[in-house]
């Protein structure tokens, strides 16, 4: 789709920034979904990406088996992957709270591997397509480029939903309990505020994210077990840059990585697998808590 | 209700019979740490109770065994007649204590009002916002100002006006005026005064006894972890040479 615009330097380049837009939503989605869940559980969650993929496979199987569309699976995908989380978290996350963070890693590691394998084994890695709805196919032509509709579509459903999880973060009175169980959890609880419910309901949410990032993804990527396993690697360095638990930062450097990826492809293509990582090594050099990390 | 075998000979006249709180045989561990040993107090409704003793006597230990946040305890704690040991700490919470932590406990990512906002209401009878602000009126001032740009003084006004909010009938309050300049000490004093007056239990942990001579209807001394002795207020004179030896002052 994009292979007829390559060639001319202007639309080269604006070709490139709205991929990187595309890729810049995901990153803030999933990073976004990530910090919210380490503030609060203090767990670094690797199985963000194999739940991304189960929200896109969710998509997939609501339409192929059951007949359910797009709009409708863009709410249930999410619930269906903030359940399955709600249930991962009772069952096997509550344990770890009180050792290391590796513990949480490690084990949410060996969720992702175990989620992926079993999609593996049922569908196999060449992916499955999932149509653009109706309603989002075909595009505008700006003038100095073309615009697919679906993938304007992402950034702004991103945009809204990463806006929307700030505002409820740092302006609602549901989200000061959460920055205050953030900082400390005892205290909250002795004000009488139900702390391991919040943090079963935070998980829950924050890969509800990933799985609507999961449906997002559905019609652009191919629906894949393997989706998740190749991005959670750049939203990780994305995570580290922005600042562990920082809400905007994951966010703001989400977005932004995305663009300076894309920048790098048009300008030193060599160079634009491996930029975000340089990013990341210089940042860990210079400020270690991340742009917008506060040190713990 | 009597008052059992904590009750005071001197007990002034009129001090209403029933127990706020019962603390019985209350023992508390940090790990293999073994930090009370048989706590017993009663705290009569209405009243101000402190709890005095030197650094490590287990103050803050009991405070935070009530509230249910040391990792392991044993013994018996009734509020109003209802056992909360063992109970999880939100639920306690919710039976109407309001607890002020040692460290106060402001939150540095919230500003003071998201602060005051925070507890929720536990019970009917809370104190409205604007009743507050007269008790505090610097903190009306900086109401949009991050908790950690709060002076110490200001911070512990804070820690003790959110609780005010919740309808907790029964306040915690740890150390209220450590580290602070005299006139901060006093305005917390006649803070105090005005929330006994208003009909709060109040158990107050103090190391600056003559503060808490001030306020309080009876002081409970404690020593390693246990309850060692109780001096009503109207006795603290005849005791004072007591008192003295126990806290080391």
């Amino acid at each position: 789709m994009f292979a007829e615009i390559f060639g001319i330097p202007p639309q080269a380049l604006f070709g490139q920034l709205l991929l990187g837009l595309i890729n810049g939503s995901f990153y803030a989605l999933l990073s976004l979904g990530l910090a919210v869940i380490f503030g609060m559980l203090n767990v670094i969650n690797f199985a963000h990406g194999a739940l991304y993929m189960l929200g896109a496979f969710v998509a997939w199987l609501l339409l192929n088996r059951l007949g359910i569309g797009y709009w409708p699976a863009l709410l249930l995908a999410p619930l269906i992957v903030g359940a399955i989380g709600i249930v991962l978290e009772k069952a096997l996350l509550r344990w770890l709270y009180k050792l290391d963070h590796l513990y949480g890693l490690l084990l949410t590691f060996g969720l992702a591997l175990i989620i992926e394998g079993m999609f593996r084994h049922w569908y196999g890695v060449s992916g499955m397509p999932y149509p653009i709805p109706p309603a989002l196919q075909g595009g505008q032509n700006l003038g100095f480029m073309f615009l697919p509709n679906y993938r304007a579509w992402v950034v702004v459903a991103s945009l809204a939903v990463c806006l929307a999880t700030w505002y409820a973060i740092e302006r609602t009175r549901l989200g000061a309990y959460l920055r205050a169980a953030t900082e400390n959890p005892v205290l909250v609880q002795a004000f009488g505020i139900n702390v391991p419910l919040m943090i079963t309901l935070t998980y829950g949410f924050g890969v509800a994210l990933a799985g609507f990032a999961g449906v997002l993804a559905a019609p652009i990527y191919s629906v894949n077990p393997l989706m998740g396993a190749n991005l959670i690697i750049v939203v990780f360095a994305v995570v580290v840059i922005g600042g562990m638990g920082s809400i905007l930062g994951a966010i703001v450097t989400g977005f932004g990585l995305g663009l300076l990826e894309g920048l790098t492809k048009v300008f030193y293509p060599e160079a634009s697998n491996i930029v975000i990582f340089v990013v990341m090594i210089v940042v860990l050099l210079i400020k270690p808590a991340g742009l917008f990390g506060r040190e713990r | 209700m009597p008052d059992g075998a904590a009750a005071p000979a001197g007990a002034r006249a009129g001090v209403p019979a029933d127990a706020m709180l019962e603390v019985r045989d209350l023992h508390a561990w940090y790990g293999e740490s073994h930090v009370l040993h048989g706590v017993s107090l009663t705290i009569p409704r209405g009243e101000v109770v402190t709890l005095l003793g030197r650094n490590g006597a287990g103050k803050t230990s009991t405070l935070r065994a009530i509230m249910g946040i040391v990792p392991r305890s044993a013994g018996s704690i009734r509020m109003e007649g209802r056992e909360i040991l063992g109970m999880a700490p939100f639920r306690i919470a919710r039976l109407g204590l309001g607890f002020v932590p040692e460290e106060r406990g402001i939150f540095a990512s919230l500003d003071v009002e998201e602060n005051l906002m925070l507890p929720p209401r536990v019970r009917d009878g809370g104190m409205g916002v604007d009743e507050i602000f007269r008790l505090f009126p610097n903190l009306k001032e900086r109401r949009r100002s991050p908790g950690m740009r709060l002076s110490g003084g200001e911070q512990q006004m804070l820690a003790i006006a959110r609780i005010l909010r919740t309808g907790a009938a029964l306040l915690l309050l740890d150390e209220p005026t450590e580290g602070l300049a005299p006139v901060i000490v006093r305005q917390i004093g006649a803070v105090i005064r005005a929330l006994k007056d208003k009909g709060f239990t109040i158990l107050l942990v103090e190391q600056n006894f003559r503060f808490a001579a001030t306020l309080a209807d009876r002081h409970y001394v404690m020593e390693d972890g246990r309850i060692v002795d109780m001096i009503p207020n109207d006795a603290l004179a005849a005791n004072m040479e007591r008192l003295h030896d126990r806290l080391g002052v």
